[in-house]
């Protein structure tokens, strides 16, 4: 896992490398300090020299500014790494989902994959500044101090060693207990909004059930079960700082005992001044406040694990359909075989979702997909496009295995226009070209006329300039439906499928739609899924699916003689039997 | 239409900071304040003066600690020396003494500290707890309007964000503010102990401490506004392209959108840098300063000491507590920098990053406690559901749920309590709506249902169905005219009895995080398995229930995303079926399933319908041509009733809407 995050540092590793070092010096810088005041305290002080004490101060400033220069370094590289492994990282992921296939997007959640990589890049980069800023300049002043402490006095020294042991123990003890808890009680906390959320989005159900008493109650149960974890938790995080300032006056305590002994000397024999004295106690502090920021960075790591875990998921992610090695580059026509397909969502153990379908459809023919909901008319007409390859048997398309085409001409040749489609923010103009970028003002036209767009289109006041809103917001279900259309017959293809894409039309414009497919594009192939026999009864053919199998294939008089589910669909919208077109 | 006004909610990227975080305004914080922590005291007066009395003798015990230093040298360590020198004897006894007092001190403090951190703890996270039930308790009282009127992004962030800054400020920002406070006041004290000169000299630079960090925030500031915008418009590019990833992959426009991405990304990138590296820039400057501070306090104490009498103890003890301070200024900036990195909001500097976080939870505490202004919904009525019995020609209230109900209405005027039955005969007189005072939606409505009688609503989109169903189980109030249950004015029946009385069924399902099994049962809480599944199967929802991975026990996430629309809407008719109620709302419920399906479940609606009356909106057909009345609707007024053949015969708005013969209809946008 570190390794792939380590690889995204890319061209900013020497960077990352140097980073650090400027903090070591900022540091070291730092660590002279201590004695230079050690030294104004002894001969400055107690010798009353003023002099003394003013090239020393000068001194001092002058390491001081020497350590703002190092700071600043450091805070410069720092910022460009991990500013840039953000980068790199959002940069891998996107390029990596572009490659993804629908199977691979099923298995992370939109939502999923958007916080990856937005918050848990965040999180990973502030991680990593941090640990830039912090890994080498905590246990780096640790050091230094600690080696400083040595070279004043050994023996005092010893004491602080003993008292950073014990405290790294426990702090470690501490750390690990409590970071586990963390995660538990925010995987909770997470799940205790998820149920506000339901709340709010489902009050209707809640009060027309007048559950409020028991959704409090539930809540209640929750957040009480929360608060325990919480001070679980937090009690144990909260020991740390008083344990800390216990370990202080202790280590302060006996220095100024031993301190003393020493400076005062057996027979005269002083092996320790004040100022150092001095100079080791403010040691003390740095030691203790470096190892607090350990642990510190050690909290902050774990946290970030899941982040950095879910951010290498989706960039180790190998995508389920690639292409094959010698692709077929052109389609010859619009046939389509089934041999035998049998397809299933989840490999290997997964319920079949189609079963041993056998299918024939000639080039310009139009075909009706009909059947109930679940019945897997989506699944058969995806596997087309080869947006999911097949379990078993094959999928052929101009007389060639889907397998071998190059993915790219093969979906310019099938358009399928999605049973849950999208359009983007930007112009119509803009949209309608994701089907081909090169379509003039004319051709764009023209694929809104055969979606019967044009007529609304022609209504706003920018018309083909009008901005759509992400997601297509500000245009109607039925208006977007027929712009989702326009832009897959731009691509100009020998199959267009339409995955339940006239539904929120109105039945008349529905009707007009179809017709005009068959009178301008009649060479193409079409397949189209709908809820209403209406849609489909004046298809060349038929397809009457049921529970994954191909139940009924022919024309919607043979399907009304001879197939029971067809003529009870039929029955069941017919004697008249229409919507009230109200979605328009 | 109501239910359409309702935003989309969005948690996901946007919680954590993604878009730009203007520095929150709140009308009066010394308000919000006070009753924070007004809040706090009513259930922890006691521990609050615990902590109190902890603070203050460990600021005692902190004072004596750091006094010792000047002790230990001017008392002891000097005297002994000289005597040491002069060959005397030295004497360890009076120094041991000494250091065993200041250890008692110390130990004092350090007790006192844990008991205040511990106790703390406690007050906060049940702080807390007690304001997230309160508010869900209260938000849950709140009317359906304040739902509707609010975007539900809003409503969660007030619990995501708001909840989540308070909770920072409590457990975070308000214990490390403490500590440094202790920290300060014991410092302060001691210098001025020490020698005043100095202290103001101290004092002098950490304003200038302040001051340089508070220019240099400003001045990253620019570059922290730029940071979020490309921030924002990366989060929001990536948020669009994956939500239609497929789409991407059916029109092979990958390539293009990588092209984009990195354009995008690039912009963050460099916006990110270059903020980072100035507030990067503030820790150094802080540190130095410090540093330069002790050069500056050392040359005024050398004068001084030269020019007075100030003992090399005095000097030492103060040149520590200098480190002391500094030393906690920069952990205390190192603190705030994890928590500003966690809260995308300003720069490092420990205390206006302090007093930034208290503002921000302090505009959060505003908008909870605004939630928990709004005013509940009120209930005035006194007439209730309940189960009754026949006895002797009498209508007699029973415990056990009989199949029959009746009214229970109480007479002030004369004590009488009289049972009328439940038969649902609703009636419609001359009823003025509007979702606002100045626009009404629904115009002079009269209907009639008798009881058991199937009304259907049929008109277009904005036509004001929806919005009669609102008002039939009181979601929202009329303006004027008057609506009556089985005769009795429903503004004198209790809300809970007059919403258990129709069980609804909504065009949008909303399913809860739980089994299956769990949701059904939603209906009836007490149900049992047997009559869960007795509800699946008259929804007709049994098969495929029984085909999920783990049958009725499966899990739902995520407003049952699982599942296809219309099995949710068959499990939403489970819900309304087991709950078995007098009478029912269908508001488009069979809209998702397809027709042949819904032929089946129809057979088990009519079922549920039998005997209940039943308000109906559907668009389809099928489902409202067997009604014993067809309502249809114009913009808020009804413009045609009767029963199907009748309005055919009137050759009316129903018969072009019926044949299709109409003229084109114009685009609504939904």
């Amino acid at each position: 896992m570190i390794r792939t995050l380590a690889k995204q540092i890319g061209e900013f590793k020497w960077i990352a490398i140097i980073s650090p070092l400027f903090m070591i010096g900022e540091v070291i810088f730092e660590m002279i300090i201590p004695v230079l005041m050690g030294q104004i305290v002894d001969r400055g002080i107690y010798g009353r020299d003023l002099s003394f004490i003013g090239t020393t101060g000068l001194k001092m400033v002058i390491v001081a500014l020497c350590g703002l220069c190092c700071g600043m370094l450091g805070a410069y590289t720092r910022a460009k790494a991990s500013a840039g492994l953000g980068r790199n990282l959002r940069k891998a992921m996107f390029d990596n989902v572009q490659t993804f296939s629908f199977a691979n997007i099923d298995r992370f959640s939109t939502s999923g994959l958007i916080t990856r990589m937005t918050t848990d890049v965040t999180n990973i980069q502030n991680a990593f500044q941090m640990l830039l800023a912090m890994a080498v300049r905590a246990p780096g002043s640790m050091i230094v101090a600690m080696c400083m402490s040595f070279y004043l006095s050994a023996r005092l020294a010893g004491i602080y060693l003993v008292a950073v042991i014990f405290l790294a123990i426990v702090l470690f003890i501490i750390t690990k207990t409590t970071t586990k808890y963390f995660k538990q009680v925010f995987e909770k906390y997470d799940a205790l909004n998820e149920s506000v959320q339901e709340n709010v989005t489902a009050i209707r159900v809640v009060k027309s059930y007048v559950r409020e008493e028991h959704e409090i109650s539930k809540f209640d149960r929750a957040a009480e079960n929360i608060c325990r974890m919480f001070i679980s938790a937090e009690k144990r995080v909260v020991t740390i700082a008083p344990l800390m300032s216990a370990t202080v006056y202790t280590c302060i305590l006996l220095i100024s005992w031993i301190g003393a002994h020493m400076i005062i000397g057996v027979g005269g024999g002083s092996t320790l001044t004040t100022g150092e004295l001095m100079s080791l106690l403010t040691y003390c502090m740095n030691i203790l406040m470096s190892l607090m920021m350990v642990s510190i960075i050690f909290v902050m790591l774990t946290m970030s694990e899941a982040s950095a875990r879910r951010i290498v998921e989706v960039i180790e992610e190998k995508s389920t359909i690639g292409n094959p090695a010698d692709p077929v580059m052109e389609v010859a026509d619009g046939s389509i075989v089934f041999d035998h397909v049998m397809f299933s969502y989840r490999e290997g153990s997964g319920e079949p979702v189609l079963k041993d379908i056998c299918l024939s459809i000639r080039p310009g023919e139009s075909i009706g997909i009909i059947g109930g909901t679940g019945s897997a008319k989506s699944s058969l007409v995806n596997l087309i496009s080869r947006l999911y390859d097949v379990t078993d048997g094959r999928v052929l398309v101009g007389g060639v295995d889907v397998r071998d085409y190059d993915m790219e001409v093969l979906r310019n040749q099938v358009a399928v226009v999605l049973q849950k489609n999208v359009l983007f923010s930007g112009t119509i103009y803009e949209n309608l070209r994701w089907g081909d970028p090169d379509a003039t003002d004319e051709e764009c036209r023209r694929a809104c006329r055969l979606a019967c767009a044009d007529e609304f289109i022609e209504k706003l006041p920018e018309q083909y300039d009008t901005r759509i809103e992400q997601g297509g917001s500000n245009v109607s279900g039925g208006q977007k439906q027929r712009l989702c259309i326009a832009r897959a017959l731009l691509k100009k293809p020998k199959i267009l499928i339409l995955d339940d894409s006239t539904s929120a039309v109105d039945t008349a414009t529905d009707e007009k739609i179809r017709r005009a497919f068959a009178e301008e594009i009649p060479e193409t192939t079409r397949l189209i899924i709908a809820q209403r026999v209406a849609s489909v009864e004046n298809c060349d053919r038929i397809i009457v699916m049921e529970d994954g199998q191909v139940c009924g294939f022919g024309t919607h008089s043979e399907l009304l003689e001879n197939n029971t589910i067809y003529r009870e669909v039929y029955e069941s919208q017919t004697g008249g039997d229409r919507d009230f077109d109200e979605k328009g | 239409m109501a239910q359409e006004q309702v935003k989309e909610v969005k948690i996901g990227p946007g919680r954590h900071g993604g878009r730009g975080m203007p520095r929150p305004r709140i009308k009066d914080p010394g308000r919000v304040l006070s009753r924070l922590f007004a809040f706090l005291f009513q259930s922890y007066a006691l521990q609050m003066v615990v902590v109190a009395l902890c603070i203050i003798v460990s600021v005692f015990a902190n004072i004596q600690g750091t006094l010792f230093t000047r002790t230990l040298i001017d008392s002891y360590i000097t005297p002994m020396m000289d005597a040491s020198r002069s060959g005397a004897a030295v004497d360890y006894g009076p120094l041991a003494r000494a250091i065993a007092r200041v250890a008692g001190f110390y130990a004092i403090g350090v007790a006192a500290a844990c008991v205040q951190a511990i106790t703390m703890v406690y007050v906060s996270q049940g702080t807390l707890k007690r304001l997230r039930q309160m508010l869900f308790a209260h938000m849950e009282r709140l009317p359906v309007r304040y739902f509707d009127t609010h975007a539900h992004g809003d409503i969660m962030s007030i619990y995501t964000n708001d909840i989540d800054t308070l909770r920072q400020m409590i457990s975070q920002s308000v214990p490390q503010l403490l500590n440094s406070a202790i920290t300060i006041v014991s410092v302060l004290v001691s210098m001025i102990f020490l020698n005043v000169p100095l202290t103001i000299l101290t004092i002098l630079m950490v304003v200038v401490m302040l001051l340089s960090s508070a220019a240099a925030t400003k001045a990253s500031g620019r570059n922290f506004i730029a940071q979020q915008k490309n921030l924002g418009a990366v989060n929001g590019y990536i948020e669009e392209m994956i939500s239609g990833q497929k789409v991407v992959k059916v029109f092979c426009h990958e390539d293009e959108n990588v092209e984009r991405f990195d354009e995008l990304n690039e912009a963050l990138y460099q916006s990110a840098f270059k903020a980072q590296t100035f507030s990067g820039f503030l820790g150094p400057i802080n540190a130095q300063l410090g540093n330069v501070s002790y050069v500056l306090c050392a040359l005024a104490g050398g004068a001084i000491a030269l020019t007075s009498d100030m003992t090399a103890g005095t000097a030492a003890a103060f040149f520590l507590v200098l480190v002391q301070l500094f030393g906690r200024l920069s952990v205390g900036s190192l603190a705030s920098f994890l928590t500003f990195n966690k809260n995308f909001s300003m720069p490092i500097n420990q205390v206006s990053m302090q007093f930034n976080s208290i503002i921000m939870a302090l505009a959060g505490a505003d908008r909870v406690f605004s939630l928990m202004d709004e005013t509940p919904e009120t209930d005035d009525g006194y007439v209730s559901l309940v189960n009754v019995d026949e006895r002797d020609g009498e209508l007699v209230e029973s415990e056990k749920r009989t199949g029959r109900w009746g009214w229970k209405h109480y007479h002030k005027a004369d004590d009488t309590t009289t049972y009328v039955p439940q038969e649902g005969d609703i009636t419609f007189l001359g009823v003025d709506f509007g979702y606002t005072d100045e626009k009404m939606v629904l115009h002079d409505i009269r209907l009639h249902a008798k009881p058991g009688e199937k009304i259907a609503l049929v008109g277009s989109t904005g036509a004001g169905k929806t919005t009669i169903t609102n008002l039939i189980n009181r979601f929202y109030d009329i303006q004027d005219g008057k609506i009556r249950y089985d005769n009795i004015n429903i503004n004198k029946i209790k809300k809970a009895d007059l919403r258990l009385s129709f069980g609804m069924v909504l065009q949008d399902t909303h399913l809860f995080t739980g089994t299956v099994r769990e949701n059904i049962r939603y209906g009836k809480l007490d149900a049992t398995d047997e009559e869960v599944v007795a509800a699946a199967k008259l929804a007709n929802a049994d098969g495929f229930i029984r085909r999920l991975p783990q049958g009725y026990d499966t899990e739902l996430h995520g407003d049952g995303a699982n599942l296809s629309q219309g099995q949710r809407q068959l499990l939403a008719i489970a819900r309304a079926a087991i709950a078995d109620p007098p009478a029912l709302i269908l508001d488009e419920a069979t809209s998702s399933i397809d027709t042949r399906t819904e032929k089946i479940v129809q057979d088990g609606m009519d079922k549920l319908m039998k005997g209940r009356t039943t308000f109906v909106i559907a668009h389809r057909l099928s489902t409202i041509r067997n009604s014993d009345c067809i309502l249809v609707m114009d913009q808020g007024r009804i413009i045609e009733s009767g029963t199907h053949e009748e309005l055919l015969a009137m050759k009316g708005r129903y018969y072009q809407l019926y044949t299709g013969n109409r003229p084109e209809t114009e685009e609504r946008k939904n």
